[in-house]
């Protein structure tokens, strides 16, 4: 095993020690280089984007006229302008359905972009975005992932017949056999969530056009894979090498999401090209949690065959993948980066699965850290603890009899990962023995004993690193395969140069968010070369028009330790081994003799040194002198491809990663009896990576994966309501966790290193992500017991919800206290309804006409500016709205209806603002009571969509009603004069509002 | 996000503030620490002709002990009254319920005022003014002041009863009373974020004025007798809020913090997590 790392067994004075990343000063200090940092070209203009309120929609009309006009403003890009320069973007699965960068026909998700406005500064550009005229005709919209896939469902596009748009199954060994003769089986159903993996730096484009040459040059904070670069490529119709793509040096972070960036890439090129001058694009936070990209939410159905000891023989995957409104590249890759070790870490040898892909109006998704990884073990891990509660055994013996057996490595699983090395029930015995288990369970029985609700959760997981670009064919039948031509592979590059006084620089075409690829590229090529690690300059922009790069490069599936080290490492050695030869041809000496170290070449006899850059220099100044191989100067750039990446099998079996990690997590929650609160008391991570290069930014990358999943475990998912309106468009709404809510895991390590790359690396980025959200769910389900029903075990797990799952008792509802049937829907509710009633001093039949009369609706309506006539009973109002300090001018439209006077009335009234759309209609009744007087009854419905739904979520229901008591108390105002009781302020107050047309 | 043009002014005297406020009228937005206004601002959700920044009024930036309550300057950071040395022998609610305002990141530009002014129904800073029956004092044209009591001020979601001529120039908190005992308790799901329950307590020898966050549109108080019977008076107490669902919680769990949070918090029990503090360290 690992003959290529023994092979040059060079001193390791940097190699697996702890680094301190030599990227954090600068970054400390305030001297970082990001995207939004950079210089720009001069004379380059600033972008904003129009986007969709609604979930569903066709556009109408779309008018730029009035926009063009406002201060600054230089050009509109249109869905019309892309259909006249560019193509959808390819899409992974044969569909005739259609992405574009900018809608062109209808709107499939709240913050679709619709336009774009380019003015000279973005305030200027967000000024014009309301004077972008966009009409609606509303659709259906279609939201949950289940119902999305019910064959009456609406379709998001026409030409699909579904919205399932791939449905896959597999056959691994002889699963119906096993189930048949099973002593037991298990099923359960569980839900993941939508999240993301938020990075404080949102996405920055700097896109141009040279119609000389008809190409593009884009500066984006794009992280790869750059797979992606052929389909910014096709959606411009241009040649590859006519899209020159840049990045910054330094990234605010990304976690696999700033791959979303690829379609802002191709709309701020063709803006720059609409505009003729560089177009600038920083998305703004609201923008980026509505509209980027999110987590591929899933329903599995999982269903284990095993016996009475736990042993599993087979499982049955049903999944069930919404990738939101368009199949976006990679997608659908989330359902199947983990498709060849779909069975863990355990050695069960028979599966099968169903894996469906469904569109909903909802946003896009994408690469988020953890990648697939998340929503396999959410059903795996969540079923091996259901199988121990079944069977009344400990939950480590259920793993532990199923664990891949020690010595069977390299192990093929059931559908084809190759899992690489490993020695799992070593890791097992070290993480309870390291990790304080006994002592655990002792605090759990302390707790139990005083009452409290505390329990332990255990997860064991394979993390897959350094994906095989083959894996998303398997959305193809093997027929469909063929055809297109096989794909396989996951090639990294490294460029290692050496400058004419000796300065050594590398280059990585890995684009790192912030994981600190510099600091090990120097480690790696210091100890080959033998010079100091601080006179090492590492460059991590691409730029690939001058840049080594191939598909595979980019920053994802944690390929930087396992591949791009080793490719960095690779080009090293062609460097050393050049030298070598130059000095063995020197000084007459075999190359074994020859050591490189702390600066300086030498023979281990001492009879003949040099130092590194006299060496080196030479190739530069005196070509001549050295041997007839060498070409001159002293570059070298090495390209490095797995050979155990192949295309998938006939057997659809895949290796769907080179490398494969193990994890072993456990933690004992303690749940808070009022509240719900779930207490994360100790976690315990194991992690094998393979040979750790630099155990620092290990500890480093477990941190920041174990902060992620708390977030994903207990506070994080984005909301949307029944309408597709999206409820999560704020950091005080999308809830990532502090450093005040993310306890410290004892991080544990131990190293089978792997066979298969160069340096024994593998990928250690995202294990967490996998193991900790339904370590911590078991952990939960374990202090919960077994009055909740498993599948309801559901994150993030809020208090609220935890509380809610203890079971609530409530006292009943004292009689003539609070409201009926004013609760909002769950999740916010974009559609509000209640209803409220007000006495008027005047006979129903006063009332009725007094509504009918133009000149009290007006004075009704809180705001309104102005009423004009359109219909009978209908009018066109210019109304401002609002409540504190948030207020928006509408231009709606008011009607009534269903006049049966003078018993009741239907008020309606729709419009829109810059801060989002609004639809309501009030049911009113009219009853005489005592005095002549009305009791006027009114329900309403409201709905509201856009910005103002996304940010204010939890103050609509509260702002509405008041809204809507407003117009029936002004109305009894009205009616009775100075009767009503109010204070002066309020009168003056309303007279203000009312003539304040000229506001 | 970046905000529609508007006037900046940024007046040395509150003279000089009520003076823009009367020119401008309501379209003037009054901002202090803007820890609320300007992300406000950033999403054009309001866009008002003009702001008044009136942290520069150095005659508004004082805390003083007077007769009978503490009176807050409305430029005071509720940084520096949480500084404050006497705090908690003055007002000890506010000691309380201070560290819970967000973070203190947010605490050194936000404003007392501020947030009274904004009206916030999770916000903590209205829910103890309710509580403890402070006062809001409005000052407008040719120095005419009146004095508004907190119970009355909040008038639903960020309404209040200030009109747009008026400055709010402080608030005054009562001092605390003899035998009285003053507790709070908050549910949100991170520290400092919005209260999903918010509870203050004044615990008199013989009335309970028991306020409630983030349930209503606005701080409810409650007159509770300590004869009564409480569990009782907190289920109608939970009832009468019309509570919510959101993202976050539902409204039977906000009722359930109400009963159960509330109970604890008048019978002095610790809850669950604030004894995990003290376990043993993990």
């Amino acid at each position: 095993m690992n003959s290529q790392v023994s092979l040059h067994d060079e001193p390791r004075t940097y190699i697996g020690k702890r680094q301190s990343r030599v990227e954090d000063e600068a970054l400390l200090r305030g001297l970082g280089r990001y995207a939004d940092d950079l210089a720009i070209p001069p004379g380059t203009l600033h972008a904003a984007v129009v986007r969709s309120p609604h979930a569903h929609a066709r556009i109408t009309r779309l008018v730029v006229d009035e926009a063009l006009k406002r201060p600054g403003v230089r050009g509109v890009l249109t869905g019309e302008d892309v259909k006249l320069w560019a193509s959808p973007f390819p899409v992974g699965v044969r569909q005739s359905m259609e992405h574009w960068c900018l809608a062109v026909d209808k709107v499939r998700h709240v913050g679709e972009p619709v336009a774009v406005v380019i003015a000279e500064d973005r305030y200027l550009a967000e000024d014009a975005l309301e004077a972008v005229e966009v009409d609606y005709e509303l659709l259906t919209p279609v939201v949950d992932p289940e119902a999305a896939a019910d064959d009456e469902a609406p379709t998001l596009h026409e030409d699909v017949a579904s919205n399932v748009v791939n449905d896959r199954h597999f056959r691994y060994g002889e699963p119906d056999t096993a189930f048949e003769t099973a002593q037991r089986t298990l099923s359960l159903k569980v839900r993941y969530p939508r999240n993301a993996c938020t990075p404080i730096e949102c996405y920055v484009v700097v896109g141009q056009y040279d119609p000389a040459e008809g190409g593009y040059d884009v500066m984006a904070n794009f992280q790869g894979p750059y797979a992606l670069h052929s389909v910014m490529s096709r959606a411009l119709q241009v040649p590859a090498n006519r899209l020159r793509l840049r990045t910054p040096p330094d990234s605010g972070g990304s976690f696999g999401i700033k791959q979303g960036a690829f379609p802002y890439v191709v709309m701020m090129a063709l803006a720059a090209r609409k505009v003729g001058a560089p177009v600038k694009w920083v998305e703004d936070r609201l923008e980026h949690l509505q509209a980027a990209s999110s987590a591929t939410n899933r329903v599995t159905t999982i269903e284990a065959a095993f016996d009475d000891q736990g042993q599993v023989s087979a499982l049955r995957f049903d999944q069930l993948d919404d990738c939101g409104a368009y199949l976006r590249a990679p997608e659908p890759a989330t359902t199947y980066r983990m498709h060849g070790n779909l069975t863990g870490a355990y050695a069960i040898r028979h599966l099968e699965v169903r894996n469906r892909i469904v569109l909903t109006n909802k946003t896009p998704t994408g690469l988020n850290r953890g990648f697939g990884g998340p929503q396999v073990y959410f059903a795996l891990e969540r079923l091996m603890q259901r199988i121990a509660v079944e069977l009344e055994i400990d939950p480590l013996d259920v793993i532990r009899r199923n664990l891949v057996p020690s010595d069977a490595f390299p192990y093929r699983c059931a559908a084809g990962a190759l899992l690489d090395s490993g020695d799992y029930q070593r890791g097992i015995e070290l993480g309870i023995e390291q990790g304080g288990l006994d002592e655990l369970l002792a605090r759990r029985d302390a707790a139990r004993r005083e009452g409290r609700r505390y329990g332990i959760g255990y997860t064991v997981a394979v993390e897959p690193s350094i994906s095989n670009m083959g894996y998303i064919t398997m959305a193809q039948t093997p027929e469909e395969r063929r055809r297109a031509g096989l794909k396989n592979g996951a090639v990294s590059t490294a460029t290692v140069s050496v400058d004419p006084m000796g300065g050594v620089s590398v280059h990585v075409s890995s684009t790192p968010q912030g994981q600190g690829h510099r600091t090990v590229a120097a480690q790696v090529v210091a100890d080959v070369l033998g010079v100091s690690l601080e006179s090492i300059r590492v460059d991590v922009e691409l730029d690939t028009g001058k840049d080594a790069w191939s598909i595979a490069s980019g920053n994802y599936s944690s390929r930087f330790a396992g591949a791009v080290a080793g490719a960095v490492h690779k080009a090293a050695l062609k460097i050393h081994s050049r030298l070598v030869s130059i000095a063995t041809q020197q000084w007459k000496v075999s190359a074994e003799d020859i050591l490189f170290s702390e600066g300086r070449v030498y023979t281990q006899d001492g009879a003949h040194s040099i130092s590194f850059h006299r060496l080196a220099g030479a190739t530069h100044w005196a070509p001549g002198t050295l041997p007839e191989s060498e070409t001159g100067g002293l570059r070298e750039t090495a390209f490095w491809t797995p050979a155990e990446l192949t295309a998938p099998d006939e057997d659809e079996r895949i290796n769907s990663s080179l490398c494969y990690g193990f994890i072993f997590d456990y933690c004992g929650v303690a749940i808070d009896a009022l509240t719900g609160r779930v207490e994360i008391d100790r976690y315990v991570t194991l992690h094998d990576a393979g040979r750790m290069l630099n155990p620092q930014l290990v500890d480093g990358q477990v941190r920041g994966a174990f902060a992620q999943a708390v977030g994903a475990a207990l506070y994080e998912a984005f909301h949307y309501g029944p309408d597709g309106s999206f409820f999560s468009g704020t950091l005080a709404d999308y809830l990532i966790p502090t450093t005040m809510e993310v306890p410290d895991p004892r991080i544990l390590h131990m190293e089978t290193p792997s066979p298969f790359t160069p340096l024994g690396a593998k990928g250690v980025g995202e294990g967490n992500n996998m193991s900790t959200p339904v370590c911590i769910a078991n952990a939960v389900a374990d202090a919960l017991g077994d009055t909740v029903e498993p599948g309801d075990i559901e994150l993030p797990l809020t208090p609220s919800k935890v509380r809610t799952l203890m079971g609530i008792e409530e006292p009943p509802r004292p009689e003539g206290v609070g409201e009926d049937s004013t609760e909002t829907t769950a999740g916010g509710g974009s559609t509000l309804a209640a209803s409220d009633d007000v006495e008027i001093p005047a006979s129903p039949q006063r009332v009725f006409d007094s509504i009918l009369d133009p000149d009290t609706l007006q004075a009704m309506i809180p705001g309104c500016h102005s009423l004009e006539l359109t219909g009978e009973n209908a009018y066109r109002a210019d109304v401002t709205v609002g409540v504190g300090m948030i207020r928006a001018r509408f231009d709606a439209r008011v009607e009534l209806t269903d006049l049966d006077p003078p018993r009741s009335l239907r008020l309606s009234g729709a419009g829109r603002s810059g801060m989002g759309d609004a639809e309501g209609a009030a049911r009113i009744h009219l009853t005489e009571i005592e005095g002549g007087h009305t009791r006027l009854d009114y329900d309403y419905e409201v709905t509201i969509g856009g910005k103002i739904a996304s940010v204010g979520g939890r103050m609509l229901s509260s702002a509405s009603k008041m809204l809507i008591g407003q117009i029936f108390s002004r109305l009894s105002h009205q009616m009775s004069g100075a009767k009503v009781k109010r204070s002066l302020w309020q009168r003056i107050k309303h007279r203000l509002i009312d003539r304040g047309g000229d506001a | 996000m970046k905000p529609a043009a508007f006037d900046y002014y940024r007046p040395r005297t509150r003279r000089e503030a009520i003076e823009v406020l009367i020119e401008v009228g309501e379209d003037a937005r009054i901002v202090a620490g803007g820890q609320s206004l300007m992300a406000v601002l950033n999403m054009r959700l309001s866009q008002p002709r003009a702001l008044v920044d009136i942290a520069a009024i150095d005659e508004l930036r004082y805390i003083e002990r007077r007769d009978g309550y503490l009176a807050i300057g409305a430029a005071t950071t509720q940084a520096e009254l949480l500084e404050y040395d006497f705090l908690a022998d003055d007002v000890p609610l506010l000691a309380e319920s201070l560290p819970w305002v967000g973070h203190f990141q947010t605490r050194n530009r936000g404003t007392v005022c501020g947030s009274i002014a904004h009206a916030d129904p999770s916000a903590e800073l209205p829910l103890c003014l309710a509580t403890l029956g402070g006062e809001v004092v409005l000052e407008t044209r040719r120095g005419r002041t009146r004095r508004i009591a907190g119970g009355d001020f909040f008038q639903g979601i960020l309404t209040t009863e200030r009109r747009p001529d008026e400055l709010i120039t402080e608030v005054r908190f009562p001092l605390k009373q003899e035998h009285h005992i003053y507790r709070f308790q908050e549910v949100a799901m991170r520290h400092g974020d919005f209260a999903i329950v918010a509870l203050a307590a004044d615990i008199g020898e013989r009335e309970i004025q028991f306020g409630v966050g983030g349930v209503a549109d606005r701080p409810i108080v409650r007159c509770l007798s300590r004869d009564d019977d409480l569990a009782e008076a907190l289920n109608v107490l939970a009832w009468s809020l019309d509570a919510q669902n959101d993202a976050h919680a539902s409204a039977a769990y906000r009722r359930h913090l109400v009963r159960e949070m509330g109970r604890r918090l008048l019978a002095g029990e610790t809850t669950e997590e604030e004894a995990a503090d003290v376990y043993p360290s993990r």
